[in-house]
């Protein structure tokens, strides 16, 4: 009985082993990927326009979501804030938590994951079903580079969409802020603005913000090309690609924020 | 999708994200009160900062002319050594106050400049002559318990 | 280097991971012939497709393709060599995304400099080929299977390459899609000079229109000839592939125990 549970153990160790093998190789592929898109991206800056839709594709698409979310955050954020601010009759603040909250945390962090979401699984797909279809072997055989041609554009399409999405994010947030608390419930409007503007700083909020949401563009425009790139050429296949990208694209998203804000915000 | 059409929505895209990234630059951050205009160095020592950080302002009659950079402490003279970067269209006579003061009830905590009579002006990298250490509570405290138990007797 | 030789193969071996595919090929592949590569499913046909167009590399062996080695080309090389290969896909894998015009074109935008008028007539010609110009402005999901596959034919032979391979073009087509099939091939292989290697498993069509057959079994060559040796062959295998039978070289039965045993098994067994 002994010698059974010793020989399951060791089969757990060595199962274990085999998947952190597997892991570990697929996190190298993974790099030298995007090594590769970097090193062939110079069709996507020659031939714009592959680019341009891609842009259309993930970023314009997504202006519906990311507008609508970041609305009805801005407004949650300033219902909140109120009623906890006006407790210490500091409701004249409500400004500034609002425009921080956005512009520091949520803007780049909940457009990340609406990108991811909406944006990165579409290109996973597109890209998982070309492999399925013989598509990309096809382009392959024809000297046609499907990284330059199919992978990079889709890359950049993202890295450029994603500032600018969570940068609108941000000010539609403020906006819907401002609806709340100054139209809806009474905070002045002088103070609501004054305030905000004297307590976000330009460098350090705002371009911290654009500096986060440009990381995590790059992390899920990667994440998402990569599965779409490497899914097993079958329905299943490209579904469970679809699924992975977007959990590690929010599993990634939500520790680069944790990085990244130590670094940017430490001792403050 | 004709390539014109697309080209249309990717530029209405692009122009709107550019407008939202100004707009928080300028109305929602502090932008437009620029930290970029030239600066030059002027240094203070305190026996006290208080709650007094980087970045914090510098303001004379309540307008910011310039920003704290660096708060060092000095091992000789057991003392704080502040540097802060001053606007260049403002200049500041040597007999300067330089005091830490907080904004509001329980605001921040800031510079404040009270300019001298002196006819010469700090040159860049000077020292404060005068400076007022931060208000810490509980020496407030002390302070006016020791007055009370000092006036008590006397008004026997 | 004999120059009658497009594609010469000499005793490539090819294993993927511990199982071996190819075992032992020897191929030349003519000038200007029609070369059929035959053989039951899972044989290993398209490996060695895969290995003429440089996507995989033989574990032992020497691959020339018009004097030049395969395997040894670097990136740019390979490139190079498989602009001059046209190629038809199984299911055809046309861009999905892209009218049938702009997939025929595809490869002319990509590879060289010419004006749009001058694609525009190339583009026509090439659909007009295989008799599908009046479907120029269709989207691939708008065709049929076979109207898919002659769309491809014309991308393949788009910029008049000298090798076209064909991976199982017959698959699951109607019996006229396959005969207009057919014919394209041999025409289309007459009338730009080039050569042509057909993997297929469709016997009958394919020895019709070739003037060459390679059979291959489990990664080995098993018998080579011209179609009317082919069919005047005694070889068994060759016979039960030829004819269609059921059970000969190729077993019918997936190996496994002896039928009583396996029952007796059940009923003794717990």
């Amino acid at each position: 009985m002994l010698k059974g549970t010793f020989c399951a153990v060791l089969e757990l160790i060595r199962a274990a082993g085999h998947r952190m093998n597997n892991a570990l190789q697929t996190l190298g592929f993974a790099t030298r990927f995007f090594f590769q898109i970097l090193l062939y991206s110079g069709q996507s800056f020659r031939r714009f326009h592959l680019t341009i839709r891609e842009i259309y594709f993930c970023g314009f698409q997504s202006l519906l979501i990311i507008v609508v979310s970041g609305l009805f955050i801005g407004m949650v954020l300033g219902m909140q804030g109120y009623e906890t601010l006006q407790r210490y009759g500091s409701s004249e603040a409500l400004g500034v938590l609002v425009a921080l909250s956005l512009t520091r945390e949520l803007g780049p962090v909940v457009s990340a994951l609406l990108f991811a979401s909406r944006a990165g699984s579409s290109i996973t797909a597109e890209i998982g079903l070309m492999k399925a279809t013989e598509q990309l072997t096809a382009m392959d055989m024809m000297a046609v580079n499907p990284i330059a041609r199919v992978v990079a554009p889709r890359f950049w399409g993202g890295v450029i969409s994603m500032p600018l999405l969570a940068a609108l994010f941000s000010a539609v947030g403020v906006f819907g802020g401002y609806l709340i608390g100054v139209v809806l419930i009474g905070v002045d409007e002088g103070a609501f603005w004054s305030q905000m503007q004297g307590g976000v700083d330009f460098r350090f909020d705002i371009w911290n913000g654009i500096v986060k949401s440009f990381v995590f563009g790059t992390a899920v425009s990667v994440i998402a090309v990569f599965e779409g790139y490497d899914a097993v050429p079958t329905a299943e296949g490209v579904s469970g690609s679809i699924k992975r990208t977007v959990v590690y694209s929010a599993l990634a998203i939500l520790a680069l924020d944790l990085v990244l804000t130590s670094f940017m915000f430490r001792g403050v | 999708m004709s390539r014109k059409l697309l080209d249309l929505w990717v530029g209405f895209f692009v122009a709107v994200g550019f407008a939202a990234v100004l707009f928080l630059a300028l109305r929602v951050g502090n932008l437009s009160s620029a930290n970029f205009a030239e600066t030059y160095q002027l240094t203070a020592k305190f026996d006290n900062i208080g709650g007094l950080k980087v970045r914090g302002p510098v303001k004379s009659a309540g307008v910011v002319v310039g920003r704290v950079v660096d708060i060092r402490f000095d091992p000789q003279s057991y003392e704080a050594l502040v540097v802060m970067m001053i606007d260049s269209r403002y200049q500041f006579p040597k007999d300067t106050f330089a005091s830490i003061l907080t904004a509001g009830l329980l605001g921040e905590q800031y510079i404040g400049l009270d300019a001298g009579g002196d006819e010469k002006m700090l040159k860049p990298g000077d020292v404060f002559a005068k400076t007022q250490s931060a208000v810490v509570l509980e020496k407030l405290i002390s302070q006016f318990m020791f007055n009370k138990a000092s006036e008590t007797p006397e008004n026997k | 280097m004999p120059a009658d030789c497009l594609v010469k193969i000499t005793d490539v071996n090819f294993a993927y991971d511990d199982r071996s595919i190819l075992k032992g090929i020897n191929m030349e592949i003519p000038r200007g012939k029609l070369v059929a590569i035959m053989g039951n499913s899972g044989c290993g046909k398209t490996t060695l497709l895969r290995l003429i167009g440089g996507q995989l590399k033989p574990t032992s062996g020497e691959l020339l393709v018009d004097g030049q080695s395969v395997p040894r080309m670097t990136h740019d090389e390979l490139y190079a060599m498989r602009r001059r290969m046209g190629m038809l896909f199984q299911f055809g894998a046309l861009f999905t995304d892209i009218s049938v015009y702009d997939n025929v074109a595809y490869l002319m935008r990509e590879h060289t400099d010419l004006p749009e008028e001058l694609i525009r007539d190339m583009v026509l010609m090439k659909l007009n080929a295989v008799g599908l110009r009046g479907a120029h402005h269709l989207m691939p999901a708008e065709l049929s299977g076979g109207m898919a596959r002659r769309v491809a034919l014309a991308r393949a032979i788009a910029l008049d390459p000298m090798l076209i391979m064909y991976d199982e073009p017959f698959a699951g087509l109607d019996p006229i899609s396959m005969g207009v099939i057919g014919q394209l091939i041999r025409k289309l292989n007459d009338a730009l000079g080039a050569t042509t290697l057909l993997v297929t498993h469709d016997v009958q069509e394919a020895l019709l229109i070739v003037d060459y057959v390679y059979f291959v079994s489990d990664g080995q060559i098993v018998a080579q000839g011209t179609p009317d040796e082919i069919r005047a062959s005694s070889d068994p295998f060759v016979h039960q592939f030829v004819f269609g039978e059921a059970d000969g070289p190729v077993h019918f039965h997936y190996p496994a125990v002896p039928f009583e045993q396996e029952l007796m098994r059940e009923v003794a067994g717990a």
